[in-house]
């Protein structure tokens, strides 16, 4: 659990829908999907299991709902250091309704998030709209997030949870779908995202000098500020080749009244074979920078009104390279299916954290505060999952 | 007077702009369209799985939003 629980829950469903409605004149076809995931990486195992089924009431009207769950095992590096382990189950449910007139679509949807510490409900609300020849389309997006934080003061097997803070999170988007060429799609996504209320991490410490501890440091408590806006926007273009293949490319930037400014860049080429396979190859390169009230190590203890040693606010970059293969087993349909497909997703990440030092199980101490080796881990990230249409 | 003569200027464009644009025509025509309809050109072909990667992302990034898809929770610690 993380302030991040906070960040995302408000741009589920509204950025979701973002891309999801490029096409409003027709609504999409009924889908089922089973989903499974695993997650390893920096001392954690994430295993995620879904089901989603989407149907088509009438050609105007669609709905969606959506189940998930994660596990989650291991202790981060921030656990480490303070020596617990970490056991916990995430059970995520979502309602979506989309409603097609003439050229807009109309999607409301709903999403429950419970934790054994976290709790956190999302309404979204959005419109899509065609326009221009059906060359344009334009959407807009708000998503209200209501979250219940809490703190885990037992163990993983015998839990203690005392609640200690809400935020409220609100999200506005907007967006632009382009048809440029008959080879060429662009568009671009803004979303304005604010919270208030308890933002932090109630799990990751700041650390700061003390001579008086044989380590050179102690830890104490993070102080976030009460409130939090940010601003992204993507661009992105799709170009289908001479040959019968696609490039993406899209670029992000991002910047937050914390002071943390990231971009982030990505390159994705899609390739099919026949009607049976399309292979997909990604790399993505991150880099942002510090919160303005980050330090690894402050100079002591409330040195400053708001300090913060979360990781995700530290200055850091990281480096994706991913492959996904769809091998379609129902390609021309079966009965009432129109297909089936099985698809495969595998992703190596690379994080390198710039002034984000491991201070994890050294025993007694063999550096001085500050001079430790900075972070940094692999993950791995797998993903499958089944999808018929029917 | 000057300001009328903006005021009426201003109209004339904002007329000329509208009607231009309710008469705009596809240079794209439905018929070009097959290459953009084929399924490599979504967006995002599977909602799902775009979702959990940004999740995972997000989780561990400061940044957030705008990427057309992510994911509640995350089991993060």
């Amino acid at each position: 659990m993380t302030n991040r629980h906070i960040f995302a829950r408000a741009a589920v469903i509204a950025a979701l829908l973002l891309v999801r409605s490029t096409s409003a004149d027709v609504l999409p076809d009924d889908r089922a999907d089973v989903f499974y995931s695993k997650y390893s990486g920096g001392g954690m195992d994430i295993t995620g299991y879904s089901a989603t089924a989407r149907a088509k009431i009438t050609e105007n009207f669609a709905v969606e709902a959506n189940y998930f769950i994660d596990k989650v095992s291991g202790a981060s590096i921030d656990v480490l250091s303070q020596a617990s382990q970490i056991k916990d189950e995430r059970k995520q449910k979502s309602g979506t309704i989309e409603y097609l007139h003439d050229k807009t679509t109309y999607t409301a949807s709903y999403t429950s998030s419970v934790e054994r510490d976290y709790i956190s409900d999302t309404a979204s609300i959005s419109l899509s709209q065609d326009m221009f020849g059906d060359l344009t389309t334009v959407t807009l997006g708000f998503s209200d997030t209501h979250n219940t934080v809490g703190e885990n003061n037992g163990t993983a097997d015998d839990p203690n949870v005392a609640w200690i803070g809400h935020a409220l999170s609100r999200a506005y988007s907007g967006g632009v779908s382009q048809i440029v060429t008959k080879n060429f799609i662009a568009g671009v996504n803004l979303q304005v995202i604010t919270d208030a209320g308890y933002l932090a991490n109630p799990y990751r410490s700041i650390r700061y000098l003390d001579p008086t501890n044989p380590k050179g440091y102690s830890l104490g408590n993070q102080v976030y500020p009460d409130t939090h806006t940010s601003t992204a926007v993507q661009v992105q273009g799709k170009y289908y080749l001479p040959y019968r293949a696609a490039v993406t490319a899209i670029y992000r930037y991002y910047t937050d009244t914390w002071g943390v400014v990231g971009n982030t860049y990505e390159l994705d080429y899609t390739h099919p074979i026949k009607n049976r396979w399309i292979f997909e190859g990604r790399v993505r390169y991150y880099k942002q920078s510090a919160a303005s009230f980050y330090s690894d190590l402050f100079p002591f203890a409330d040195s400053q009104n708001f300090v913060a040693r979360d990781q995700n606010l530290a200055a850091l970059d990281n480096t994706t390279v991913g492959a996904k293969v769809t091998y379609a087993f129902l390609p021309d349909g079966w009965k009432f299916f129109k297909r089936g497909t099985v698809t495969f997703d595998a992703s190596r990440i690379r994080f390198n954290y710039l002034d984000f030092r491991n201070i994890k199980d050294y025993g007694v101490p063999q550096y001085t505060p500050g001079t430790e080796p900075l972070y940094s881990f692999n993950a791995n990230v797998f993903q499958v999952f089944v999808s018929v249409y029917f | 007077m000057r300001c009328r003569q903006m005021l009426l200027s201003g109209t004339v464009l904002g007329a000329m702009l509208v009607s231009g644009g309710c008469s705009i025509q596809p240079w794209v025509k439905p018929y070009e369209r097959d290459r953009l309809a084929d399924p490599i050109m979504a967006w995002d072909r599977d909602a799902i799985s775009s979702a959990y990667l940004d999740h995972i992302r997000e989780s561990r990034e400061g940044s957030r939003g705008a990427t057309g898809g992510a994911g509640g929770g995350c089991g993060c610690n």
